[in-house]
């Protein structure tokens, strides 16, 4: 008995033409450009016919090497994306003044501002992160692949959806106006009708399924699988924070999904956790999402010092001082990221003595981690120090995070807090140490695992470039903020009155053009090293002279990583292995049992991103429909009983043939 | 050469110097003793932690230098990796400055706890006993302030007065979503949250017209969501609350059902007198249906 107008509505909800934002030319014209270069790069792949490499080298690959680079690939891209919004907010704040109300009204600046802090945490720092874990770390313990190869496809297709969500936000409908953690009563029902906070809420569901199956598959590919004789303390640094970052993703994200789940009921069916009626109370959302959101920001930064760890001992050519403290202060910061919490929300009014309990938790964290500024300056003393790219991003990190830290421990004094919280100084505070950090840190990972993935160096010239941009940058663009939150300018403000503070806005959005160099001097690096690879080629799998066992195999290495697995004797195993005069073995290879593609993980996702918009819109036909098709789907793949392949020991010969060859021609 | 990239540098110093001083760093240099109790321990911590930050941030300059490859004539030790008495000193050092800044952390953050009442409103003078602070009531509506005086019976509307020194004590709450009750010249903030209360107690210490605004984003009008706060005279306070109650508006629980309606950048508005209840029937969410 459906009429016309209810089957319209069960099966397209609320979405209508108005969702199109036809009316924004901000937008309209980036949908212009999107669509003109989505339709470039379609025909470009069409016309070379690289779909079936795309589908069954990429798309489809359970190769923990090529997810990890998909998952920077992802990372990258999303940097453009959050990075437009990052130079729209400087604009509109550089401009704003007085009787000039800027280019961005508040219902668009606000979707960019909360844009910008989900898309940069969790689509840009994530990625990047998970990415680098995932290409590293089975290299390092001599692994051939990750525990669950096929779990890793589907995290990774599970994260890019989330990201496609958020993307269509920006072209369907709208994203939420909330800040980047939509607390509510402000992200509820009542006060945000429409469909942002929705997006938000579900990109971030998909994303989360995908970041915790990544998570448990790579603490089992750590605890599991490491080569013979490496015992925990024989691991390298960066594995060793790849653990922890893992084993607070997985105890971390499960609060958040259920802290997002509270809130779609309270916006779906109409509960009151967090509604200021009937005993709803908006402090535990706000409690509950920095329980994951402090440890969030430790699964960031431990895998950025973990690469710090391997870079300094690397470039300066000595074994990395106190291995065991490192390890500690790690493990410590692991734990001690769980108490902290409240040291967000200090203003809140708990009593005194919570507050000091926090903020001083909070003071010992900096014990560990200024011992890890003590350990990578004790490598750097009597080392012998070349300042190539990955050593210059490094130095770039200890001078920027250092200031970035001194902030963060000024900020856990309560009193302090209560004067400089909210305000830019906060803002510049966590973009020292998140890009002082991270993404130094990311971009040092880039710089020096490059020629291992792709068997080529990046070009050094345009790599400086990108740096002292970068870092200049980043100093133009955020001493600014310091000093006008010392001014008492509090953030997230789309206009201004005070005439006098326009010069530092106007400072900052230099800053914010310089990184914007900085980022296309990086694209340009990719595509010069690309065109001059021969010049830049890597042949020796060692280009570095590195220390730990990724280095001992072919840049990019073979399918299965290591012919034969490694025996490791010392924590800084290559560098062991190439003193002993180690030579590979050119006889008695086995066949190897490899895992075979799926289209599973892609299609399971895919479905489940459409389950995510249709319920976004309401649209409660073909949600039911794409989640029955998603169950159908997980079902059928697990009758799928043809999942491996063996790689014949003749195929190995030829493989590992060609590399002595190629070996023996370098020498 | 060198001596061009000198000259610029010390521009560059200089160009920061005078900016820098050229500003108001009202965090710092406040007008109302809490603040600048704030401003104090903001820069005692900054402080102690250059301490230690200076020196790192100096060996790492050096040792770069110091130990480039280039330079052959430093030490190399590619296997040294261990020293107990280095380790030490470097859990240690930080260790000392966590357990300064730990301590004054813990004394200030009790002494400076914004609902503890005050017992000077400067540091040489004390609140004489049995004295009896202003009282006002904050209300953060979308997207403006009201602040009710129960003594004296009157509100206003995104206009704030007290007399210099003399202790405050505001009750704080919202009608609707979460903001931040902040004006830094007096004092730091505190959240404003509906159905709760928060409060804040401070003194202003010099005349003067200062900025108040919310430091915690509440939607579309949060921009415009600032207001004036006037640190006067006794007899200047006196008059202006007389002026207020002169006038004709009235702010009656129908008046707050109007006003609490979303609006930006409102102009000042004053009432002459106050619904007996309304503030509690605000906090606890029952203006329009009694509680």
């Amino acid at each position: 008995m459906l009429n016309h107008t209810s089957l319209t509505t069960l099966l397209l909800g609320r979405l209508t033409w108005d969702a199109l934002p036809l009316h924004e030319p901000i937008i309209l014209y980036t949908f212009v450009g999107v669509a003109a270069g989505g339709i470039a790069i379609f025909g470009a792949i069409t016309y070379h016919r690289l779909w079936g490499i795309l589908w069954r080298d990429w798309i489809t690959s359970i190769d923990h090497k090529r997810i990890g680079i998909m998952y920077i690939i992802l990372g990258l891209i999303m940097l453009l994306r959050g990075f437009s919004d990052a130079l729209m907010m400087r604009a509109q704040q550089a401009v704003a003044f007085g009787d000039s109300a800027g280019f961005l009204p508040p219902h668009h600046y606000d979707q960019v501002f909360t844009a910008h802090g989900v898309i940069m945490i969790f689509f840009v720092a994530m990625p990047l992160v998970t990415g680098l874990m995932n290409f590293v770390v089975p290299l390092q313990i001599g692994a051939r692949d990750v525990a669950f190869p096929f779990l890793n496809n589907f995290s990774f297709w599970m994260t890019a959806c989330g990201a496609v969500l958020v993307m269509m936000s920006l072209f369907v409908g709208e994203f939420a106006r909330t800040g980047w953690l939509a607390l509510p009563p402000l992200s509820g029902i009542k006060f945000s009708p429409d469909v942002g906070v929705d997006y938000y809420i579900w990109s971030l569901q998909i994303a989360g399924v995908g970041t915790l199956l990544s998570g448990i598959n790579l603490i089992a590919t750590i605890v599991k699988m490491r080569a013979p004789g490496m015992t925990l303390m024989k691991m390298p640094i960066f594995t060793w924070t790849a653990l922890c970052t893992n084993v607070l993703i997985v105890a971390a994200f499960p609060v958040l999904t259920a802290v997002l789940a509270l809130l779609s009921l309270d916006r779906y069916v109409g509960t009151n956790f967090f509604t200021n009626e009937l005993g709803g109370n908006a402090m535990m959302y706000v409690n509950l999402i920095w329980i994951w959101g402090h440890p969030e920001v430790y699964i960031l930064i431990l895998p950025a010092f973990g690469v710090f760890s391997e870079i300094v001992s690397t470039f300066c050519g000595k074994r990395l001082f106190g291995y065991a403290s490192m390890v500690y202060a790690t493990v410590v910061i692991t734990i001690l990221s769980y108490l902290v919490w409240l040291h967000h929300f200090f203003t809140m009014g708990s009593g005194a003595s919570v507050n000091s309990f926090f903020g001083i938790t909070t003071m010992i964290i900096s014990i560990p981690t200024g011992a890890k500024i003590f350990n990578w300056l004790f490598t750097m003393y009597r080392g012998r120090i070349r300042f190539e790219l990955p050593m210059l991003w490094t130095m770039g990190f200890m001078f920027t995070f250092t200031i970035g830290g001194m902030t963060g421990v000024l900020l856990a004094v309560p009193p302090a807090d209560f004067a400089l919280h909210n305000s830019l100084f906060l803002v510049a505070h966590f973009h020292n140490v998140i890009i002082g950090g991270v993404l130094f840190g990311m971009l040092a990972g880039i710089n020096y695992w490059f020629p291992k993935a792709f068997g080529f160096k990046l070009d050094a010239f345009w790599g400086k470039c990108s740096f002292w941009l970068w870092l200049s940058g980043f100093w133009f663009a955020f001493m600014p903020l310091y000093v006008l939150g010392l001014m008492g300018v509090t953030r997230r403000l789309s206009h201004f009155d005070d005439p006098s503070l326009q010069i530092w806005f106007e400072i900052a959005a230099f800053g914010a053009a310089l990184i914007f160099l900085g980022i296309l001097c990086f694209i340009i690096q990719l595509v010069v090293s690309f065109l001059h690879r021969e010049e830049l080629r890597d042949v020796t799998g060692d280009p570095w002279d590195g220390r730990t066992l990724e280095w001992s195999t072919a840049s990019p290495p073979p399918v299965y990583n290591f012919a034969f697995t490694p025996i490791v004797h010392d924590n800084d195993t290559w560098a062991d292995m190439k003193k002993n005069h180690y030579a590979r073995p050119q006889a008695g290879f086995i066949p190897i049992h490899l895992p075979k593609n799926t289209a599973a993980g892609f299609v399971i996702a895919t479905l489940s991103a459409i389950c995510g918009f249709a319920v976004i819109w309401h649209m409660w036909l073909p949600a039911a429909a794409a989640f029955a098709a998603m169950l159908v789907a997980v079902i059928v793949h697990t009758f799928n009983y043809d999942r491996d392949t063996h790689l014949s020991a003749d195929e190995v010969r030829k493989i590992e043939g060609s590399r002595t060859a190629l070996l023996a021609g370098h020498v | 050469m060198l001596t061009m990239k000198r000259l610029l540098s010390r521009a560059g110093v200089l160009l920061a110097v005078s900016l820098v001083s050229g500003c108001d760093l009202v965090v710092l240099h406040p007008f109302g003793a809490i603040a600048t109790q704030q401003g104090h321990l903001i820069m005692i911590s900054t402080f102690l932690m250059l301490l230690i930050v200076v020196p790192v941030l100096g060996l790492t300059f050096f040792f770069a230098w110091r130990y480039r490859a280039s330079n052959h004539e430093a030490t190399y030790t590619p296997e040294w990796d261990h020293s107990t008495a280095l380790e030490l000193v470097i859990w240690t050092a930080p260790l000392f400055i966590v357990i300064a800044l730990g301590a004054v952390t813990w004394i200030n953050t009790h002494t400076l706890d914004p609902y503890r009442a005050l017992r000077r409103t400067d540091p040489t003078h004390m609140v004489p006993a049995g004295s009896h602070p202003l009282v006002v009531d904050v209300v953060a509506l979308d997207w403006k302030w009201l602040f009710i005086y129960p003594e004296q019976g009157i509100a206003t509307v995104n206009e704030l007065a007290a007399p210099v020194d003399m202790p405050i004590e505001f009750k704080i709450t919202s009608s609707s979503v979460m903001n931040s009750f902040f004006i830094p010249a007096l004092a730091g903030q505190i959240y404003a949250m509906p159905g709760m209360q928060t409060e804040l107690h401070a003194v202003i210490n010099h005349t003067g017209q200062y900025d108040g605004f919310s430091a915690n984003y509440s939607g579309a009008g949060f921009s415009g969501m600032h207001f004036k706060f006037h640190g006067m005279s006794r007899t200047d306070f006196d008059q202006w609350v007389e002026r207020a109650r002169s006038g004709a508006d009235a702010l009656n629980r129908d008046a707050y059902l109007r006003l609490v309606q979303p609006s930006e950048r409102d102009a000042v508005r004053r009432y002459s007198t106050v619904a007996p209840g309304l503030y509690d029937a605000i906090l606890n969410q029952c203006v329009a249906a009694p509680c």
